[in-house]
């Protein structure tokens, strides 16, 4: 465990080493911007809360996530740093939170960026804060499902091209899940079924997040999706690190 | 002390190292020698931890690599092949990053920093990135990382490949300095490195131990062992050369009016030539006693075994 706080600190000092991070973060706050006021109905809404803003984080992650989770671990593979890291004295329990956490909280910080957004709310009316700091939280929380489905995608391929164009096929899958035309698909299956894939879907669980309702299911949901898919980051990675 | 006992790894289609077992004592220099393909990374990434073994053991002063990974690695330090880095950092901050990993913080951490910077004369880039250095700078930052910690076990994979003549002998001086009370081994396929730094060299082929012995074993086992060449101002008599006792062959190079005399295993030829020198009033420019090619031997050990 004590070493994480080392691999974390390299992580996040790496995505501001290139322009990466500064593109990144210009586009994702340009984009909530233009979704937000333009697709979102902001001023037309007439009304003082961020519903509009966090309904479009979903697709906005889809393709901004994947982003910044594809060098994780394919670039290491591609330089054959991944050999340097693990032969040093750190356990792949901390390899791999310690570069997920890492990418979690760059996208916190861009996240953390759209605060004009709350200014502006609050200055047109008197919204609900602590349904905005919801909203906040749990966008973040789907950051990081999202990025660790694209940290399990970046060790499986060598390519970041191909790392992000998987992770962005997965992500779509767990968004989808929610939509009536896949479910309408499972029309033949026991309800129970049709429950469970709807219940993977982000759409349905951030909904909720983004309305300002905290559901400890929803939170679970999140938390638990985040564990199983490092760790299964951390075994494609053993098996893959060779390759 | 490390120790390998039957070490095995098998890909999908073929045995890359197969059942290896040596053991390396304090104060040794190991050279691993073997043709590309071999089995001598994977044998080092299997020591390091980096591979898991298929079948068989290894442990690294006391502790198995499997089982005890971490406490093995904290007594290593590994340069992989090609020295590769994380080329977005500058040199200070990517040895910043290792001695921390290796648990140094404050004024330990600088102090270990510093040696190693120094050791490898890294002063003058250390606030370059890694990805503008050039292959001979990359190489130190490689080899600083690896001594950073004063490993005990220090496993270097072709640390000398792709530097220049004066750069070479730099990193063999530091290497024979380090090796003192260290286990040090040394993968490469320039056999002069042998003969240089290292105090036992291991020969491998096809992922099997072939030859293990001091590198003047290995070239007593050459045809050129103890073989004596003249060059002489005309022709010399072949025939006469032929007859002295211990003598086996006789290879001749008219260009240069040379002969090579080769000598029977574990004779001494030299003193009877130097008679028949004399006898013969032979005016010779050159003479050259052989204490056997390196290459010779590597050849036919690796050949022999792909055959």
């Amino acid at each position: 465990m004590s070493q994480l706080p080392v691999i974390f600190k390299r992580e996040l000092g790496s995505y501001f080493a290139t322009p990466l991070a500064y593109v990144f973060t210009l586009i994702f706050l340009v984009l909530s911007g233009v979704f937000t006021f333009y697709l979102g109905g902001f001023y037309e809404r007439g009304q003082a809360d961020l519903i509009p803003f966090f309904s479009f984080h979903t697709w906005l992650y889809l393709f901004l996530i994947p982003a910044i989770a594809m060098r994780l671990w394919s670039e290491e593979r591609k330089s054959g740093s991944i050999e340097l890291l693990m032969t040093l004295p750190i356990t792949r329990f901390e390899a791999v939170t310690g570069k997920f956490l890492a990418a979690w909280v760059f996208a916190g910080i861009a996240l953390l960026l759209t605060f004009p957004m709350v200014i502006t709310v609050n200055y047109l009316g008197q919204p609900d804060n602590g349904a905005i700091a919801t909203g906040y939280f749990g966008s973040w929380l789907l950051a990081g499902a999202f990025l660790a489905i694209g940290s399990c995608m970046s060790a499986l391929a060598k390519n970041q091209v191909i790392a992000f164009i998987l992770a962005v096929s997965v992500c779509f899958l767990f968004i989808v899940s929610g939509l009536p035309m896949v479910l309408d698909a499972f029309a033949w299956a026991p309800q129970w079924l049709v429950d469970a894939v709807a219940s993977l879907s982000f759409l349905i669980r951030f909904d909720s997040l983004s309305k300002g309702v905290i559901d400890l299911r929803d939170l679970l949901y999140f938390v638990t999706l985040i564990i199983v898919w490092l760790m299964a980051t951390a075994i494609v990675v053993d098996l893959k690190k060779a390759a | 002390m490390i120790e390998l006992k039957n070490l095995t790894k098998r890909f999908a289609r073929h045995t890359a190292v197969d059942a290896l077992s040596f053991c390396v004592e304090p104060g040794e220099v190991l050279g691993f020698l073997g043709p590309n393909g071999a089995g001598k990374s994977t044998t080092m990434k299997m020591l390091t931890g980096f591979l898991t073994p298929t079948s068989g053991s290894a442990s690294i002063c006391g502790c198995d690599i499997r089982t005890q990974a971490l406490q093995a690695q904290r007594q290593m330090g590994y340069l992989p092949e090609g020295a590769p880095c994380y080329g977005d950092m500058t040199v200070r901050g990517f040895i910043d990053f290792i001695a921390e990993v290796r648990g140094y913080r404050g004024a330990d951490k600088r102090v270990r920093v510093d040696t190693a910077i120094g050791q490898l004369e890294l002063e003058s880039v250390l606030g370059q990135n890694i990805d503008t250095l050039s292959k001979g700078f990359k190489r130190r930052v490689g080899l600083a990382q690896a001594i950073l910690h004063d490993p005990r076990v220090l496993i270097l994979d072709e640390p000398t490949d792709g530097l220049d003549p004066n750069q070479k002998h730099q990193v063999r001086e530091l290497i024979k300095g380090l090796a003192r009370d260290k286990i040090v081994i040394i993968s490469t396929h320039i056999l002069e490195e042998v003969t240089a730094v290292c105090t036992r060299a291991i020969v491998i082929a096809r992922g099997r131990l072939v030859a293990d012995g001091t590198p003047l074993e290995l070239q007593s086992r050459s045809r050129y062992h103890q073989a004596v060449t003249l060059v002489g101002d005309g022709p010399l008599d072949t025939v006469a050369l032929a007859a002295l006792p211990g003598v086996a062959g006789i290879e001749v190079n008219q260009a240069e009016h040379s002969v090579t005399v080769l000598a029977e295993p574990g004779q001494v030829i030299f003193p009877q030539i130097n008679a028949l020198i004399v006898q013969q009033g032979w005016v010779v420019r050159e003479l050259d006693v052989e204490r056997g090619r390196l290459d010779e031997v590597f050849q036919t050990l690796t050949r022999g075994e792909a055959q």
